[in-house]
């Protein structure tokens, strides 16, 4: 089996096992100010993580190219309210223009 | 659009199919982005038929693709998913399901069902209404979710270069969508900025995906400042 269906196989797996613990663990043990405080941040670190990461990372190399602009127009759209998907196609269509130029990578 | 908090089962329904049409909408990207990034349409299909929570499902395939190891990506997904044990823990008290349907609604327990219920108090009708937000947004989502991500990698494979459409900042766009509504305050955009600062710092260092993973010590830290701040007030 490849790489790719392990993670994918284990990632099922432990996602799954969140969500049916919340549904079947007796209530005192998640119900407590700490464990809820960090599932709070949880997802605002690794989500803003990602972010970072993917926007100026190339493997282990940080670099600028035209993803930067891409991610800046996307949290433009974001404080205009826009949804999903034109958040998305506004990040696609400024990179892919700004190489289209040939200016930048 | 209806009402999200009337309690009429034709407007609980209706707004139960428009938050599916709107998951559908970043279904499309996130199918696109994992064929991109390498997976298979059945290795896709796999993650929205029985993952089926997005972020975790984006994470994963973020990792993946940025040559991170199988190791970082699972660890990554699941401590995303985390949040759902605590819809969990509020849904079982208004959903009262044992057996075969405890295991289903633990599978429809997302970000979307579990705001969708709680926007219908129990005292009112003893959990009628938010019984049928859970499952009627639960059941839209997932059959929307997975026709939407099906369309997406199938489509992926008929474009060239990702990198000349754009599909390579689309990926963080995404991942700032995500996270976007949950910057409400001080707290979360300082969360953010030290995440974000630590990721990069370490990027050069480690393996990608470990980076990421690592910012989790930034909410560990984050969570207990904010539970001494309340007991000192």
């Amino acid at each position: 089996m490849t790489e790719i269906w392990w993670a994918v196989l284990l990632g099922i797996v432990g996602t799954y096992a969140a969500k049916l613990a919340g549904h079947s663990v007796p209530e005192r043990l998640l119900d407590r100010p700490l464990v809820h405080e960090i599932s709070d941040a949880l997802p605002v670190a690794l989500l803003s993580a990602l972010v970072a990461v993917q926007t100026f990372a190339v493997g282990q190399e940080l670099v600028l190219d035209a993803r930067v602009a891409g991610v800046a127009a996307a949290a433009v759209a974001l404080t205009l309210r826009a949804p999903f998907l034109v958040v998305v196609l506004v990040a696609a269509g400024t990179a892919a223009a700004l190489r289209a130029t040939g200016l930048v990578a | 659009m209806s009402d999200a908090r009337s309690s009429e089962p034709r407007a609980i329904v209706s707004t139960a199919l428009g938050v599916g049409l709107a998951t559908a909408a970043y279904g499309v990207p996130f199918g696109a982005a994992a064929v991109t990034g390498g997976l298979s349409v059945a290795q896709t299909q796999a993650l929205s038929l029985l993952m089926f929570t997005g972020a975790s499902q984006f994470a994963l395939v973020g990792v993946l693709a940025a040559g991170g190891g199988v190791a970082s990506a699972v660890a990554t997904s699941t401590l995303l998913g985390m949040r759902n044990a605590f819809y969990g823990l509020a849904m079982a008290p208004v959903l009262r399901v044992r057996g075969v349907r405890r295991l289903v609604a633990a599978q429809l327990t997302i970000d979307e069902s579990t705001a969708m219920a709680i926007a219908h108090p129990v005292a009112v009708d003893d959990g009628r209404a938010a019984r049928l937000a859970f499952w009627s947004t639960g059941i839209s989502v997932f059959v929307l979710w997975n026709l939407a991500t099906l369309a997406g990698a199938l489509g992926a494979g008929a474009l060239g270069d990702p990198r000349d459409f754009g599909l390579d900042a689309a990926i963080p766009a995404g991942f700032l969508a995500l996270v976007w509504p949950r910057l409400v305050d001080r707290r979360s955009w300082s969360i953010a900025l030290a995440a974000g600062a630590v990721a990069l710092a370490l990027t050069p260092f480690l393996r990608p995906g470990v980076p990421v993973l690592l910012t989790s010590i930034v909410a560990v830290v984050a969570g207990v400042q904010a539970v001494r701040d309340r007991t000192v007030r």
